[in-house]
């Protein structure tokens, strides 16, 4: 199995909310502990494919594969700041950023 | 969208202050709701799949964004009743997270909304005579206009007739609901450029002729974005009766010959500075000779009526000085102070201008509560008519508060952080919202507004300086206006890092320019450092009376580049 130069995990926004979600094991998820990390270039696929059958399904928009680096507690973490930023939420107002959990909703 | 009953003005028992809408537009915008609930229903239920409904959403206002969706809301040329601002608090409230968010195009945004609520939305907003059609696509966009129409001391002609007629000429055109990119119109009918017309793809100034007939200036071919132009002018004088045909003419020449092979070589400016003003005006005139006037007859009752809507106020008969307003301002300096930054003279004696700002000290530039929008509509109708105008610089402006009003107009906006007296200062930073929030941003935006604000937020300071535009950019498209900024930013990736460049020299006014490149793109860090640096060298340099962009003509690129790279008080080595 090739790998990839990066670990990697699949975002989209969901149809309805347009909220920022993770594939998961078992859906989509908020949090990045609970996303699935393609290490090699078959399960980046598989991670694709499994978006875009969720995107014909009418759940998610806008899937797109992006390049992650593993912290010390095991969670992967986006290299790029645009994907730390759909993550974090609007850094300027905090206060508005919904909770994990919520973004499902 | 044409208006068909002449009497309406004068059925209500309220001071007409803004169009208002007929039957044929009420069921206009009603159908269009209604169509779009049906293609949300459908979407939702799978019946249309993402690229089917992705240009059926923008040509209703909706993108899809960072983090969620975005709704963009016309106001044409800036105006709005105090009802309509109140409905666009509830909506805030109702159906996003509390505030809206004033743009550059004189429009606002949602940040929050939901797409199965989008449709309750619009039907929320045609209620109050309003929608999101146009505000995206490849379409003519909502036409801007001055602030200040209708009220500026020099004012040949409130621009506000001409922007509603061509809102209504505009609106679902046939033929150019599909141009090759987005097309921008503005409109000033002032001596003095505040709808910056220049950066428009057409750019209307109302003028009059030898024999004092009113007609347009025309200038085509200015913008922002990655390739920023001035517009050309390509008539001195179009008369009245003429304007719609000549405009046709011009987007069919747009039509026919605008690029549709690259989406970044697919403005008219690009057109008109691959084939030249000289070309351009050739064809133009050619069209215009040929085109069938009949569809677009000037029709002057028509014009008669729609300007009615925009007759003056009844004002009442009052002195041009107000001892109550020197006594206030005497009394309190503060007051003073908001007076001399935020209040501009009024055409009508004893009354003014005021300029709400909506950028307080570390704020967000033209984010206003939901708690906000209330009070604005409220004191519109204590201290005015029921009237605001939402301008390009993201403010809102109260256009008819009478003089003697404006110290208790004062202390209501003081209490709601609405009177930050900083109108057209350092801290009136046009922004846009950049990665923050939006899906095409290279890096963020607001939180280097923020910062400069905080670092210039001595009053003192920010009146010493004087008048100065400093204008942010998330990304090259260029909404937050940097390259007409006297100190533009414009932010973008460098190395997989957020980096932004300084471009000094743009001015947005009828003397337009386009600001240059000072250096290698600094840190957001950096910027508050290398702004005060310039602001130094600009305080130590200028001559009385000059403004940092006159000083920037004077001296140059050199002089300028040399102080920026003056180690700053922050020990950063540029």
């Amino acid at each position: 199995m090739a790998a990839t130069k990066h670990p990697q995990i699949l975002f989209a926004s969901m149809l309805r909310g347009g909220q920022t979600v993770l594939l998961g094991e078992a859906g989509w998820v908020g949090d990045p502990r609970e996303a699935v990390v393609a290490h090699d270039v078959e399960a980046a696929a598989a991670l694709e494919r499994r978006g875009k059958e969720e995107v014909a399904r009418n759940n998610v928009v806008d899937v797109y594969l992006a390049d992650v680096e593993i912290g010390a507690d095991g969670a992967p973490a986006p290299l790029h700041y645009r994907e730390k930023r759909r993550l974090a939420g609007p850094s300027v107002r905090p206060d508005l950023w919904v909770r994990r959990e919520e973004r499902l909703r | 969208m044409t208006a068909h009953e002449p009497n309406l003005a004068a059925r209500s028992n309220e001071p007409i202050i803004s169009y208002r809408y007929d039957e044929h537009d009420r069921a206009f915008v009603r159908a269009r709701v209604a169509e779009f609930r049906e293609q949300v229903r459908r979407r939702l239920e799978g019946a249309l799949t993402e690229d089917e409904f992705r240009p059926l959403r923008l040509m209703n206002g909706l993108y899809l964004q960072l983090h969620a969706y975005m709704l963009r809301v016309a106001i044409p040329y800036g105006g709005l009743t105090a009802k309509q601002m109140r409905r666009l608090a509830e909506i805030a409230d109702r159906f996003d997270k509390g505030y809206g968010h004033f743009t550059t195009r004189q429009n606002l945004q949602y940040n929050w909304p939901k797409l199965e609520d989008v449709p309750d939305i619009l039907e929320a907003l045609a209620e109050v005579e309003m929608h999101a059609i146009q505000t995206s696509g490849n379409c003519i966009r909502n036409v801007t206009s001055d602030q200040f129409a209708g009220v500026a001391v020099d004012e040949i002609e409130d621009p506000r007739p001409t922007a509603e007629f061509l809102r209504q000429w505009s609106s679902l055109h046939p033929e150019f609901s599909f141009l090759p990119r987005k097309f921008k119109i503005a409109v000033t009918g002032a001596r003095e450029d505040r709808a910056a017309i220049s950066f428009h793809d057409i750019g209307l100034r109302i003028v009059e002729d030898a024999n004092g007939a009113r007609g347009y200036e025309v200038h085509v071919g200015g913008g922002l974005g990655r390739t920023p132009m001035v517009g050309k002018v390509v008539r001195d004088f179009v008369a009245r009766a003429d304007l719609l045909a000549y405009l046709e003419a011009i987007l069919r020449v747009y039509n026919r010959f605008g690029r549709r092979d690259n989406k970044f070589k697919a403005r008219i400016k690009i057109l008109v500075h691959e084939i030249g003003v000289d070309e351009m005006k050739r064809l133009v005139e050619e069209e215009f000779a040929a085109i069938d006037r009949g569809p677009f007859a000037f029709d002057a009752d028509e014009f008669a009526r729609i300007a009615a809507f925009f007759a003056p106020p009844p004002y009442e008969t009052l002195p041009g000085r107000s001892e109550a307003l020197e006594a206030k301002k005497r009394e309190n300096r503060d007051f003073a102070v908001f007076v001399s930054t935020n209040v501009a003279p009024h055409k009508a004696s004893g009354y003014a201008i005021v300029t709400v700002s909506l950028k307080p000290i570390g704020g967000i530039p033209g984010d206003a509560s939901s708690a906000q929008m209330r009070l604005l509509a409220d004191v519109s109708e204590r201290f005015g008519f029921g009237e605001l105008r939402v301008t390009h610089t993201q403010n809102i402006v109260l256009p008819h508060v009478k003089q003697d009003d404006l110290f208790a107009l004062w202390r209501e906006l003081s209490a709601a952080d609405l009177a930050t007296s900083n109108a057209g200062l350092i801290t009136d930073i046009i922004c846009c919202p950049g990665l923050d929030y939006c899906a095409l941003a290279t890096a963020r935006s607001i939180p280097v507004a923020q910062a400069i604000s905080r670092r210039f937020q001595d009053p003192e300071r920010q009146r010493l300086i004087g008048e100065l535009g400093v204008k942010i950019s998330g990304c090259i498209n260029a909404c937050g206006h940097h390259h007409i900024g006297a100190i533009g930013i414009l932010g973008l990736e460098k190395k997989g890092q957020e980096s932004y460049q300084i471009t000094l020299g743009g001015d947005p006014t009828f003397s337009a320019s386009i600001g240059e490149l000072l250096g290698p793109g600094v840190t957001a860090q950096e910027v508050p450092g290398v702004i005060e640096n310039l602001i130094e060298f600009y305080l130590s340099q200028r001559r009385e009376g000059e403004r940092f962009i006159d000083l920037w003509r004077r001296l140059g690129h050199a002089r300028f580049k040399e102080a920026w790279r003056r180690e700053g008080e922050d020990g950063v080595d540029i």
